[in-house]
């Protein structure tokens, strides 16, 4: 008999085994379903977040760096409470940095508040109002969709322009085009002048499209007059992107006054820094996840096997009938096998189509659905369980002796 | 070389402390187209014998040639292999698929010799016809009567055209017509040239054969030609 033969003949017995114990087997099947709707909701979740997040981070540029005082990771209460300490940067400095360095392609001071925002009867109740210059429309993922940024001599002239987010555009403006209009944000009056691409959202976190962007100088006046401002660099390329940074650091580090081997009193931040510290919380909250899912599989697992027991104990003649009439120990092994393979590959196909409704909800919230490789993924898990979990009933009836397989009763 | 040739064969088993001798030293041959019962009562070796002969089991010492190979030094698929082409087991309880008609009962010695599915439907098809059953293929074993279930597991044990016919006590569990429906069924198979060997501890069974071996206490008690109680029946003597 050849491998396909005994897979064939053990799928039309593991069949009938199956349909004359119905309750018994969709019991054993349950766990199976569960375990893998579990490990299948888990992965797509894992995925969709991964998703999400690598589509939030791109918004920021791989080749834009944030200067502030903070690091944005700090390994300790205390480094973190360090840093509050650190002198406010200021205006000057980056306007100072500005000049001297020469490695950048664009840089904007950088500061933000959150503030009400309204057109005639319509109200944001908070929207972030950031303060930038001209250059700002160079870095990271900000580009104009309609009308213009605002230029270099509005900017340093502060007259009460803006551009708007996409989210307050449609909030504000559902009919109208918001180009040339005048919006009321904190106590002023200022005319929007372009619109802003969307972004979508931070990790889900908020959106980058609630958003006015005044001139720098417009915004100290308006809204805050000593702001902690966060410099924005894009760097000239992203090769040298490490002597940028050391050109910076060094001009800063001047700037700001801090003498040799004292460390510096600001930080340079940069997309990197999110995605290692993502991919290694992520990376430990993914383990974790499909651990604690996967331990459902494995429970689903041992019933899958003690049941295979007890229908190898049950069927111990027909095992001695099979063998008296030529069956080799292969072919009772792989009947076996292809019973437990079964079900198991029953279950994983149940569990799917009983997952696949839940990712559409998910999906509602993050950028997951059931993809191709969590199918087939899926599907592996539950057939290896079958064949892992039904290796030891199967191996047991296979090396039964007939004389006392067949004088049992 | 006879069909089967047992020289000196030994079969103990250890239990616990104890070993027992079920069978000590026998010598038996038995011929092509032979009609052979062994008799003696439980305990004689006679289902140990069987289980040997059967090839169900090795022994523990001496040699065992059938039709020409060692069986006693074979391993587990060796012996499976051996009985699916040499042996056909006809067993007192039936020892049928329950959840499996007849047709598939008798398919499946084809379907572990590896024939394609058309050519083993005919096979089977052909000897349960054979048997008498050609219009009950299709019924499982709990819708048919006992001498059906016993014709079924002839026709299996008949499907592979095997060296011999083991029969195990095949009337014990069927009336007495119906039982003598069954030996009449074997005298016509051995008339047709094929080698029975019927294990019994019934006197009126066991004188159906053309020679019986006594067995007792592991030993060979008597072994002697018989004359056939079907020459009762006016089957006609050849």
């Amino acid at each position: 008999m050849t491998l396909w033969q005994e897979i064939k003949e053990g799928t039309v017995i593991s069949f009938a085994a199956l349909r004359a114990n119905k309750l018994r087997s969709g019991l054993t099947t349950l766990g199976i379903v569960i375990g893998i709707v579990t490990v299948t909701l888990m992965a797509t979740a894992i995925q969709g977040l991964n998703g999400a997040f690598r589509k939030s981070i791109s918004s920021m540029g791989s080749d834009t760096l944030f200067i502030k005082r903070f690091s944005w990771f700090n390994d300790s209460r205390e480094a973190w409470l360090k840093s509050y300490r650190r002198p406010l940067i200021t205006l000057d400095q980056i306007e100072a940095l500005s000049r001297q360095a020469t490695l950048i392609k664009a840089i904007t001071p950088f500061s933000g508040c959150r503030l009400p925002v309204t057109y005639k009867n319509r109200t944001s109740r908070s929207v972030s109002v950031l303060g930038c210059n001209e250059q700002f429309v160079n870095i990271g993922g900000n580009t104009i969709a309609e009308g213009r940024f605002f230029n270099a001599a509005e900017a340093n002239g502060g007259r009460p322009i803006c551009t708007i987010g996409s989210g307050v555009a449609t909030n504000l403006f559902p009919n109208i085009s918001p180009l040339g209009k005048k919006i009321r944000v904190g106590g002023t009056t200022v005319e929007i002048v372009g619109i802003m691409a969307q972004q979508g959202n931070f990790l889900g976190a908020f959106s980058l499209d609630n958003q006015v962007i005044v001139p720098m100088r417009y915004y100290t006046l308006a809204f805050q007059h000593d702001a902690d401002y966060e410099i924005q660099i894009r760097v000239a390329s992203m090769e040298h992107i490490e002597d940028s940074k050391e050109e910076i650091r060094g001009i800063l580090r001047k700037l700001r006054h801090v003498p040799p081997s004292v460390e510096d009193n600001f930080a340079i931040n940069q997309q990197e820094m999110f995605i290692a510290t993502f991919n290694r919380v992520g990376g430990i909250i993914a383990s974790a996840g499909l651990f604690i899912t996967g331990l459902s599989l494995f429970v689903g697992g041992i019933g899958i096997m003690n049941i295979m027991f007890v229908s190898v104990a049950e069927r111990t003649k027909e095992i001695g009938i099979r063998k008296a009439i030529g069956a080799k120990r292969r072919t009772i092994l792989m009947q076996f096998l292809t019973e437990a393979a079964g079900i198991c590959l029953f279950a994983g196909l149940l569990g799917l189509a009983i997952a696949f409704p839940v990712t559409l909800v998910i999906s509602q919230f993050l950028p997951a659905t059931l993809s191709l490789p969590i199918v087939g993924l899926a599907v592996g898990v539950s057939l290896l369980t079958g064949i892992v979990s039904g290796f030891l009933p199967a191996w047991r009836a296979a090396r039964m002796n007939p004389v006392d397989a067949l004088r049992n009763d | 070389m006879a069909l089967l040739q047992l020289t000196k064969i030994s079969r103990r088993y250890v239990m616990g402390s104890e070993t027992i001798h079920a069978l000590r030293e026998i010598d038996v041959s038995i011929e092509r187209g032979e009609y052979v019962a062994i008799m003696g009562p439980s305990g004689s070796g006679k289902s140990t014998l069987m289980n040997l002969l059967g090839c169900l089991d090795t022994p523990s010492s001496g040699e065992f040639h059938l039709n020409g190979s060692d069986v006693s030094r074979m391993d587990d698929n060796q012996l499976a292999e051996l009985r699916n082409r040499e042996i056909g087991f006809v067993f007192q309880s039936f020892h049928l698929l329950p959840r499996s008609d007849a047709l598939h009962n008798v398919e499946l010695p084809l379907i572990y010799s590896g024939m394609p599915p058309a050519r083993r439907r005919q096979r089977a098809l052909e000897v349960l016809d054979h048997v008498g059953l050609g219009d009950r293929v299709h019924h499982k074993p709990n819708e048919m009567s006992g001498g059906q279930r016993q014709r079924v597991a002839i026709a299996r044990a008949l499907v592979n055209n095997p060296s011999i016919l083991l029969a195990d006590e095949p009337t014990g569990n069927l009336d007495s017509r119906t039982g003598d429906e069954i030996m009449v069924l074997f005298e016509e198979l051995w008339r047709k040239g094929n080698t029975i060997i019927l294990v019994t501890h019934e006197e009126v069974v066991a004188r159906h054969a053309r020679r019986i071996i006594r067995l007792h206490d592991g030993l060979i008690a008597s072994d002697e030609p018989s004359l056939g109680v079907s020459a009762l029946h006016a089957v006609g003597k050849s």
